[in-house]
């Protein structure tokens, strides 16, 4: 008499075994391998030296790098909360207002994150120059004294990198909302109206629990984009002026391929895979939760 | 899967040795005895491994391969060309591999050459050089970019690791029309030439565009004034980051002050931290500015762009009289490898290419050659200017180092610590202090 399905279960990890090795070979291994090399002094060619958790302490010890880590941080409020409360806003008026063409109007929405980061970012940086196009509206509408090179400016170097993350991340928000919005059934929103709620009310009450689900996924996806942000800055600002817009996916760059660093740039690389995981998994956690 | 993910990382460590333990440690040696005959070397392949992928760049390389094919026979050319950044990233892996070319074009730097000189990449060329006498071909002050010593630690003297086909050095860019307009001549002096700025100003005309975005081009506007203000060869010392010169003088002060200077009289557009590299020269390029300090690789377009209209000067000394100190430097220089197979065919090779015939060739399709300048049919227009400007810089010794050559760290340091200084977020000081700090690290080693 044969075994029911999936006995012996030893069977089962064969079937997944491919998956397995596709995923120790092309993440398990560089992933450990860089741990590996964060604890050498290493220039990319000649003999490596044992450093031990020195490229960690640096990590910490360097105020440079501690700015970086900062400078990510305020990367999260324009990639992802302003994304996620602008999307919104504009997913329950476009799912509120069965407006005509809503297909057409999702597309415009969505449609910076089919552009390419690097295609965007050379784009800002035309509309950012001094006599680009921001500063011309500004001109025309009498506020010379706000006209400035964006970003080269200490102040606003960094947000007007984040205005150019929370312009291409709203789109992807808003979609993913549209589609838990109108997954919605009519009767809730109907049963909220005879308990005499008002827009405000209904959409605290009905929509908002109904998308934590995707919510949770939005912030998520645009809070790891916030912190591997490489491409924007690299082309932008390449972390200026001065060094107010470096962050930690540009300085792995900057140090391993130009600096000649390859420990301490992995030691850096796998403190941000550290705090990547350590966010993603407490936001999900919350969201889970509530 | 974390456990695994542990368990794997553990094994790892245990089994794997120091990264880069598979490449040879010590530098390489010159081999005693030479032999110069390419012709009776007998059948050779040689791979190249060039950057010169552009325009007149690509043909010159084209052109010039095919008459060392012509004269040679018997050494088969095989040639793979990259782009600048490509071949930059590629290299390393390449140079360390069983399959390396054999002659390549690396970046003189201490973060390329200097690094490939250190791991034993790059064979000295000195005794070639003897047997070719390409001293009497090369100024000392541009073969000086191509030196390092065997340990690869000090760069500019020691050994000769490669040698450059064209040259670029770092000038003013003025409109001609712009200064008949306001009434003055060329400035033959710096006094003069600051005094034309003041001109500029006064007659409503943005007196020197900058764009400073990409943090680099600051540097060598940086670089000429200083070069008016401190020695040569403690601007040489600072540059190849050798030991025994310091950024905190009283000279090096004084030469960021007067960038600041500029910086309060509004002499660049403003905005200039915010403005794209390419976006300034362009705009240069459209009339709007009276000077540019930019080098001589952007002849071709601003000649295109401005016609008879534009310009090229060194930058002018304390007096008409001066010797010149110019910020410049070489192209990326030919080197051969360790692994080369056939040692005196690369060398042919490079000799064959940076011949004085060879020069004509490069004259003939648009370059800029680093030697024999004053031997070549001068080209009209602006290039006769900039080959005049570099034949003077390279006829009177008169090179200095591009300042970000010093460290592996510097190209960055400095560049936002001249954003920092020009946006006033730093005082000149405090500029001093942050590039000592950078520098004495690395020349105290």
């Amino acid at each position: 008499m044969s075994s029911p399905p999936g006995e012996p279960r030893k069977i089962g990890y064969l079937y997944i075994l491919p998956a397995l090795v596709v995923y120790g070979l092309f993440l398990l291994y560089p992933l450990g391998r860089a741990v590996h090399l964060s604890l050498f002094e290493w220039d990319g060619i000649s003999l490596g030296k044992f450093v031990g958790l020195s490229n960690y302490a640096d990590v910490v010890a360097d105020a440079g790098l501690r700015a970086a880590f900062g400078h990510a941080l305020v990367l999260i409020v324009f990639y992802s909360v302003l994304p996620v409360v602008i999307g919104l806003a504009l997913a329950s008026v476009l799912q509120r207002a069965r407006v005509r063409g809503l297909a057409f109007f999702r597309t415009v929405v969505f449609l910076p994150q089919v552009v390419a980061m690097v295609v965007v970012a050379v784009a800002w940086r035309q509309i950012y120059s001094p006599d680009g196009p921001l500063n011309d509206v500004l001109r025309a509408v009498g506020l010379d004294g706000l006209a400035r090179g964006w970003l080269g400016d200490y102040a606003f170097a960094l947000p007007a990198v984040g205005v150019i993350g929370t312009w291409f991340e709203t789109g992807l928000v808003t979609v993913l909302l549209l589609a838990g919005m109108a997954r919605i059934p009519r009767e809730r929103y109907e049963a909220a109206r005879l308990d005499g709620a008002g827009s405000v009310a209904e959409f605290f009450a009905v929509v908002l629990p109904a998308v934590r689900g995707e919510i949770a996924v939005a912030v998520t996806l645009t809070v790891i984009a916030a912190l591997r942000t490489f491409d924007l800055v690299y082309v932008t600002t390449s972390g200026g002026p001065g060094t107010s817009t470096s962050v930690p996916s540009y300085e792995v760059y900057h140090r391993a391929f130009e600096l000649g660093q390859v420990g301490s740039a992995a030691a850096i690389g796998v403190c941000l895979t550290v705090l990547i995981f350590v966010i993603t998994l407490g936001v999900n956690r919350i969201a889970d939760r509530a | 899967m974390k456990v695994v993910a542990l368990a794997a990382a553990a094994l790892l460590l245990a089994t794997a040795c120091a990264p880069g333990s598979e490449t040879p440690e010590g530098g390489a040696s010159a081999p005693s005895s030479v032999k110069t005959d390419a012709a009776s070397l007998g059948d050779v392949s040689l791979t190249v491994w060039d950057q010169e992928v552009r325009g007149g760049q690509a043909a010159q390389m084209a052109e010039l391969n095919k008459q060392f094919q012509a004269k040679y026979p018997n050494i088969k050319l095989k040639r793979v060309s990259r782009s600048f950044d490509d071949l930059k990233t590629t290299l390393r892996l390449a140079l360390s591999g069983n399959d390396a070319p054999d002659v390549v074009q690396a970046n003189n730097g201490r973060s390329d050459m200097g690094e490939f000189v250190k791991a034993g990449q790059l064979v000295p060329l000195d005794e070639w050089a003897k047997a070719y006498d390409w001293g009497s071909r090369y100024a000392a002050s541009v073969m000086q970019y191509s030196r390092y010593s065997a340990d690869g630690k000090t760069f500019g003297e020691g050994n000769l690791y490669g040698l450059p086909q064209v040259g670029e050095v770092v000038g003013l860019y003025y409109n001609k029309e712009k200064l008949t307009k306001l009434g003055i001549q060329p400035p033959t002096t710096w006094a003069e030439f600051e005094d034309a700025l003041a001109k500029a100003k006064a007659g409503g005309e943005l007196p020197m565009q900058l764009g400073n975005l990409d943090k680099w081009p600051a540097i060598h506007v940086f670089g000429t004034v200083q070069d008016k203000t401190t020695p040569a060869d403690q601007i040489t010392t600072l540059a190849f980051g050798r030991p025994g010169a310091s950024w905190k003088t009283p000279e090096n002060t004084k030469a960021a002050e007067n960038l600041v200077s500029w910086v309060d009289k509004g002499y660049f557009n403003s905005g200039f931290n915010g403005q794209g590299y390419d976006p300034a020269w362009q705009d240069f390029g459209k009339g709007n500015g009276v000077f540019l300090i930019a080098g001589t690789w952007l002849q071709a377009d601003l000649q295109k762009a401005l016609g008879t209209k534009v310009g090229f000067m060194l930058p002018p000394g304390t007096d008409a009289g001066a010797k010149p100190v110019i910020t410049g430097g070489t192209g990326l220089p030919f080197a051969m490898t360790n692994k080369a197979k056939n040692k005196d065919a690369a060398a042919a090779y490079i000799n064959f290419i940076t011949s004085p015939d060879a020069m004509k060739v490069l004259t003939a399709t648009g370059n800029l050659p680093i030697a024999d300048t004053a031997q070549q049919q001068e080209p009209a227009g602006l290039a006769k200017d900039v080959f005049a400007a570099f034949g003077t810089a390279v006829g009177e010794e008169g090179l200095v180092p591009y300042l970000d050559y010093a460290t592996p760290t510097m190209y960055d340091t400095l560049g936002a610590a001249l954003q920092d200084l020009m946006a006033k977020k730093a005082t000149p000081q405090q500029f001093v202090d942050k590039l000592e700090a950078d520098y004495s690290k690395f020349a105290g080693k």
